[in-house]
């Protein structure tokens, strides 16, 4: 199945210079903050959480990819006004669900990264849902509609940014 | 154990993570939301994310700022000093005019005194920059590239020119986060200027904002201006928050509906505002030089237009006209002073005339005293005496009929006057019309109030004094 991962591909070990690994998630917190002044409908796009799904999938470690969703979210959180923690965990969620498929699907091939970025987006946005509403009971509407939307725009640019980054692959 | 942990080691930090997390959430949801309350921990994280984030921020519109500023402040100078001479002559006129507004404001605010209203101005304004968002939907927030060193609090107005855009939410050293009004966690009091109806307004999602469980009233109309009412203790009262959209009902509040307002700033565009920071429930020194000065210029413009009709205008005292030849005489030729012109004679009694109508002991149930003409009892003497009344009986009629009692014994009826002079008189109150001669049969018939009517004055002449009263 062109999908799944093949041997090889489990068997090659992916690794980014180490200032990919520093800017890339600041790069996406800083355009996240800074777009919208520009642009208001970049608000729809949620960069951090691409970054979350590209280096789950590419690197297929799981506690890294906890850990780094999780600060990740962190940081989104604390530049909202909302109580810290409703990001970090959806991203944190996101990036061990990330890396434990990327070892069983090809996380290189458009299709596979078209399907699971939009599923991962409608997860992030079900689990924001339902901390925002149930946990923290504010109002946040859930509509198929806007999250249709959402899911199909943040994964058209993923398809661009993922293939960005992969040209700053160090293979070994 | 160890086969155990090693085994499930990717759950298990996944467990660990978002158990940290939730316990974390949990903490502070349960705290009260409020100004300051973030926990140390909690702030020093955000402090941290707000200090690497926002200085590329401020660089990147630092930077787009002095292109604009060298753009527009010396290659875009076209037309720069024509515009400069119609904008002098705006200011002038609009400084007039604030001069009159300025009077009715300063007597709209004793007025207020009177009624121990207290009235919040805006002593003083912080502009900022905005450099960042929030970066998502669910959080309306803006970065300002102002914080507690320039004196930045929590809970500060943040307006522009055209209306409110939020308030200050958490304050670092040189940056501030601003909570938007359209954020479904803040709430603003405002009143609609058509119908005063007071209400809050609170974001919906996706940016828009309502004004929640107002009343239904039909005078609620598209377009109609909001403003804020003072009531949250944040923004000062009378400042322009946006207009009626549309109103829709409450489902949740069955009688109860919700206004969809436009906001006035433009929320989705902005790039500088201006943060409030002092509010005072008095003028402040500033606003009062201005209202002053513009008073001052008011009163010398006026004063030149007043100079220049005088010129221009003939004036309605000639100071080379001849004295006056018929001055207003108040003495008489003896000296004594001129009495007032008296009441008119009147020619005939009629039923209101003093001791014009019998004693209740001479008249007879049932029957009238005088005859009844156009529906009002005639007492003309010479078209209805006593003796041809109908229902006058004959002893008391002719003892107590006023109408042959005017003419043969005039210290009964005093006063006989025309029908409508005396109204005349009153509406009119001013100099009385001369009084015909004593030869005639109506004027040897004195009032008690004015026994020297039969000899008249020479003050009764026909250039009387006027008297006070209705004009």
């Amino acid at each position: 199945m062109a999908l799944m991962a093949s041997t090889r591909r489990e068997a090659d070990t992916q690794s980014f210079p180490l200032f990919v690994y520093l800017l890339t998630p600041l790069l996406a917190l800083g355009l996240q903050s800074f777009v919208p002044l520009v642009f208001s409908h970049f608000s729809i796009l949620d960069l951090p959480l691409l970054v979350v799904i590209y280096f789950a999938s590419t690197l297929r470690t799981p506690i890294a990819a906890t850990i780094g969703g999780a600060i990740l979210g962190l940081a989104q959180d604390a530049l909202t006004h909302q109580p810290l923690g409703v990001f970090g965990i959806a991203k944190a969620c996101i990036g061990y669900t990330a890396a434990s498929l990327g070892v069983r699907i090809d996380t290189e091939s458009p299709v596979s990264r078209l399907v699971f970025t939009f599923l991962f987006v409608f997860l992030n946005d079900a689990i924001d849902w339902v901390l925002v509403r149930h946990l923290l009971a504010r109002p946040m509407p859930w509509e198929w509609l806007h999250e249709l939307i959402r899911g199909v725009v943040n994964t058209f640019v993923a398809l661009i940014f993922f293939a960005l980054l992969d040209r700053l692959k160090q293979r070994e | 154990m160890e086969s155990f942990v090693s085994r499930y080691k990717n759950a298990l930090v996944l467990i660990i993570v978002l158990v940290a997390q939730l316990l974390a959430l949990a903490v502070q949801a349960r705290r009260p939301a409020g100004p300051g309350i973030d926990q140390s921990s909690v702030s020093l994280l955000r402090y941290t994310v707000v200090a690497v984030v926002t200085p590329p921020e401020r660089l990147i519109v630092g930077t787009g700022h002095w292109i604009h500023s060298l753009w527009s402040g010396y290659i875009d100078l076209i037309h720069v000093r024509r515009q400069n001479a119609a904008l002098r002559q705006e200011v002038l006129r609009l400084r007039i005019e604030q001069a009159s507004l300025a009077q009715d404001a300063a007597q709209g605010q004793r007025l207020e005194h009177l009624l121990d209203f207290k009235e919040h101005y805006i002593y003083k304004t912080l502009p900022a920059q905005i450099i960042g968002t929030g970066g998502t939907d669910q959080s309306e927030v803006l970065y300002i590239d102002k914080g507690s060193d320039d004196g930045l609090q929590q809970e500060m107005p943040v307006i522009t020119a055209d209306g409110i855009v939020g308030k200050v939410k958490d304050v670092f050293p040189h940056t501030s986060q601003v909570l938007l009004i359209t954020d479904p966690t803040s709430g603003v009091g405002v009143v609609l200027q058509t119908t005063r109806t007071q209400g809050i307004l609170k974001g919906r999602p996706y940016g828009q904002l309502q004004v929640v469980d107002v009343s239904p009233d039909s005078r609620i109309k598209p377009g109609d201006p909001v403003f804020t009412s003072g009531g949250d203790q944040i923004f000062p009262r009378g400042l322009p928050v946006g207009t009626v959209e549309r109103i829709l009902p409450d489902p949740e509040h069955d009688p109860l509906v919700d206004i969809l307002v436009h906001p006035a700033a433009h929320l989705s565009a902005l790039e500088e505002v201006l943060v409030i920071t002092n509010i005072g429930d008095a003028q402040s020194p500033q606003e009062a030089k201005d209202i002053a000065e513009s008073e001052a210029e008011s009163e010398a413009a006026q004063k030149r237009a007043s100079d220049i009709l005088s010129e221009r205008l003939p004036s309605l005292y000639d100071p080379n006209a001849p004295a006056d030849t018929n001055p207003r005489v108040t003495t008489d030729a003896s000296g004594n002073p001129v009495r007032p012109p008296a009441p008119p004679i009147p020619i005939h009694p009629d039923q209101f005339s003093p001791n014009a109508e019998p004693s209740a002991a001479d008249m007879t149930p049932g029957k009238r005293w005088a005859s009844v003409k156009y529906g009002t009892e005639d007492t003309k003497p010479s078209s209805h005496p006593p003796a041809a009344r109908p229902n006058s009986t004959s002893t008391s009629a002719s003892a107590s009929s006023p109408a042959p009692a005017s003419k043969t014994t005039p210290a009964k009826s005093p006063q006989t006057t025309a029908p409508s002079q005396p109204k005349k008189q009153i509406l009119t109150n001013g100099p009385s019309l001369p009084h015909k001669p004593a030869s005639t049969k109506h004027s040897a018939t004195p009032g008690p109030t004015a026994p020297q009517q039969t000899t008249p004055p020479a003050s009764a002449s026909p250039s009387p004094q006027p008297q006070g009263g209705l004009r």
